[in-house]
């Protein structure tokens, strides 16, 4: 026998407690680990920021545009090394609930500052000639079935009218945080009918997305190109990519913080939940505890035995919570609206932070025990009757 | 030399702010091979001084050697240490641990040894042969009755050889046939094999058995009684 042996019989001496135990940890580890990924899947964005990007707005809101002819402007301050444009088209497609990320944009220099979208360069040739076509993401054909050659139809919003695209090219992501449920397609096929329906909106684009030189210059070339359009009719506000990014997810940051003081309040239940066995059940083998140090077992061995009692319960309801984990966030995906999350994946560092908080509680759930036990004299202890 | 020398020993208790005496300046020698039976009403102390002499309660003044070593003077570690290696303990109730076998529990000094897995599983057999239970090895507690419980408690007394057992009322859950049992297996274990027996009881019976009985009376010890 070895005294591992013992740990494990006594952790699972009271079957019906220590199961419930174990399942009541699995539930808060998953649901510790759900949450994570919810967080990580908020802030996915500001994740895949590039740093030698920065993005170009009006300055007054995201939501008015800005001239063309800024573009070549920005392509002259130093420390630009390349230029691209995006206008956000929104739309309908098939029905309201179809939420995804649908956006006019310059085929010939779109690649060029966003190298995360990786394209088959036949496709891309094709996407680039043909005026109506548009690339979606793998995540996006997958979620509709939609292959090369398929046509695509949206219902406009901003820029009402059918709208008629093809299939040209399924981006593939450079890493794990790159978006693949965008949907891109010619800037110029927007704005000819836009100048054709509506005159007064042509010539102009949502944001610039500006490739850097040198990140570490990005603020000095902010600056410049923000003077460069002061007190025009269309001021600008240049900021990283990051900083942009972060500026959507601070719209939710209370949601967020609520999400992740959620996370950390279930492993305190968890704590609590692991803590009470832990007492219940140091507390029934008083007697025994006693036993053995009459047998000459030491105070570390002691510690050894409810420490490992405890760890063995926490460890296998870590096991099943992360066992769990991955069916749970695939179904919340399934469940959630399409494309609300982009990018929904469990990050390693979930994985490793939702496992060591498992093994600390079960570390923290013991202490209690082990203090009583340890200062409980065998003559005391021998005369308990639990 | 004596195997056990408690020389004026008194122990109290704090309840509160009160101090309870147990013991008043007890001296008694305990010759090797020597089975002593202690007797008295209950609160005469009896426990309490087998506690002393076991290591696993301290003196409030006063010394206990046990084969030449002042145990009141260890350390904790080195006390445990000690319990292990040269006391064999035998309890009223048996406490063996019950998710363990007979086989498991009788082991369980054993692990505190530098004995390899073979030699462990040998001296096992061996101290389950002895009280009887070779087949019941397998078994545990709460498959076994209480005479065989008390018979697994003193093989794991025994299993580490130890000079000295002590055994607080070992029959005293037991029926009478089964208490029977037990002390021809105590009287057998003083007589064949040498070990030196310290054993509390209210049973007079059980006491007939040993070779010296001493009443504690109110915590003074009281005059010897010698059988033959």
């Amino acid at each position: 026998m070895k005294l591992v042996k013992l740990i494990f019989k006594n952790a699972l001496r009271h079957k019906l407690r220590a199961s419930l135990t174990i399942v009541g940890i699995a539930i808060a580890v998953m649901s510790f680990g759900l949450l994570r990924t919810v967080v990580t899947a908020w802030n996915a964005g500001v994740a895949s920021s590039a740093a030698d990007r920065l993005i170009t707005r009006q300055s007054v809101s995201f939501i008015f545009p800005l001239p063309y002819a800024y573009r070549d402007q920005i392509g002259k301050v130093p420390g630009v090394a390349k230029v691209t444009w995006f206008n956000w088209f929104g739309g309908v497609y098939k029905d309201k609930t179809q939420f995804f990320a649908r956006m006019a944009c310059d085929p010939e220099t779109l690649f060029d500052v966003y190298p995360e979208f990786v394209m088959d360069a036949e496709q891309l040739a094709v996407f680039k000639k043909e005026r109506n076509s548009c690339i979606i993401g793998s995540g996006l054909a997958q979620t509709y079935n939609l292959k090369v050659g398929d046509a695509m139809e949206m219902d406009g919003d901003i820029y009402p009218g059918k709208w008629q695209f093809v299939v040209r090219g399924i981006y593939k992501p450079r890493d794990k945080a790159t978006d693949v449920t965008q949907m891109f397609f010619h800037w110029q096929y927007l704005d000819e009918r836009i100048r054709r329906d509506d005159p007064s909106r042509a010539g102009n684009m949502g944001w610039f997305a500006v490739k850097v030189n040198d990140p570490t210059q990005s603020a000095s070339v902010s600056e410049q190109i923000d003077a460069l359009f002061k007190n025009s009719r269309a001021e600008t506000k240049t900021e990283t990519e990051r900083a942009f990014q972060q500026g959507f997810v601070a719209a939710s940051g209370a949601v967020l913080t609520a999400i992740n003081v959620m996370s950390f309040v279930i492993i305190g239940i968890i704590m609590l939940v692991l803590g009470n066995t832990m007492i219940m059940s140091a507390r029934e083998r008083t007697r025994e505890y006693a036993v053995l140090k009459t047998l000459g077992f030491s105070g570390g061995h002691l510690i050894m035995f409810i420490a490992g009692e405890s760890l063995v319960i926490s460890f296998l309801g870590a096991v099943i919570g992360l066992a769990l984990l991955v069916p749970m966030v695939s179904n919340f995906e399934q469940v959630m609206p399409k494309g609300f999350f982009p990018v929904f994946y469990i990050e390693p560092s979930t994985w490793v932070i939702a496992a060591a908080a498992a093994m600390l509680v079960g570390v923290a759930a013991a202490i209690v025990p082990i203090q009583r036990a340890l200062r409980t004299r065998i003559v005391d202890g021998l005369r308990f009757i639990g | 030399m004596a195997a056990i020398s408690v020389t004026n020993v008194t122990k109290s208790y704090q309840r509160d702010k009160t101090s309870v005496p147990v013991l008043n300046d007890v001296s008694i020698s305990v010759q090797q091979g020597e089975f002593l039976a202690l007797m008295g009403p209950s609160g005469s102390g009896k426990t309490t001084l087998l506690n002393l002499i076991a290591g696993i309660d301290r003196p409030t003044s006063g010394s206990i050697l046990v084969q030449g070593i002042d145990i009141a003077t260890l350390g904790e570690t080195a006390l445990a240490k000690w319990r292990a290696q040269k006391v064999g303990f035998i309890f009223q109730f048996y406490n063996l641990i019950p998710v363990l076998s007979a086989f498991e529990n009788v082991e369980l000094p054993l692990m505190l040894t530098s004995l390899s897995k073979k030699e462990r599983k040998q001296q096992v057999e061996t101290a389950l042969s002895v009280v009887g239970l070779a087949d019941r090895m397998t078994h545990s507690p709460n498959q076994l009755s209480g005479g065989q419980q008390q018979r697994v408690a003193i093989a794991r007394a025994i299993a580490t050889d130890p000079d000295i057992i002590v055994a607080d009322e070992p029959t005293g859950d037991l029926d009478k046939l089964s208490a029977d049992e037990i002390m021809t297996l105590l009287e057998r274990l003083n007589s064949e094999f040498g070990k030196t027996i310290v054993m509390v009881t209210h049973d007079p019976r059980a006491a007939e058995r040993a070779k010296v009985v001493r009443h504690l009376d109110k915590g003074d010890l009281l005059a010897e009684e010698v059988r033959s």
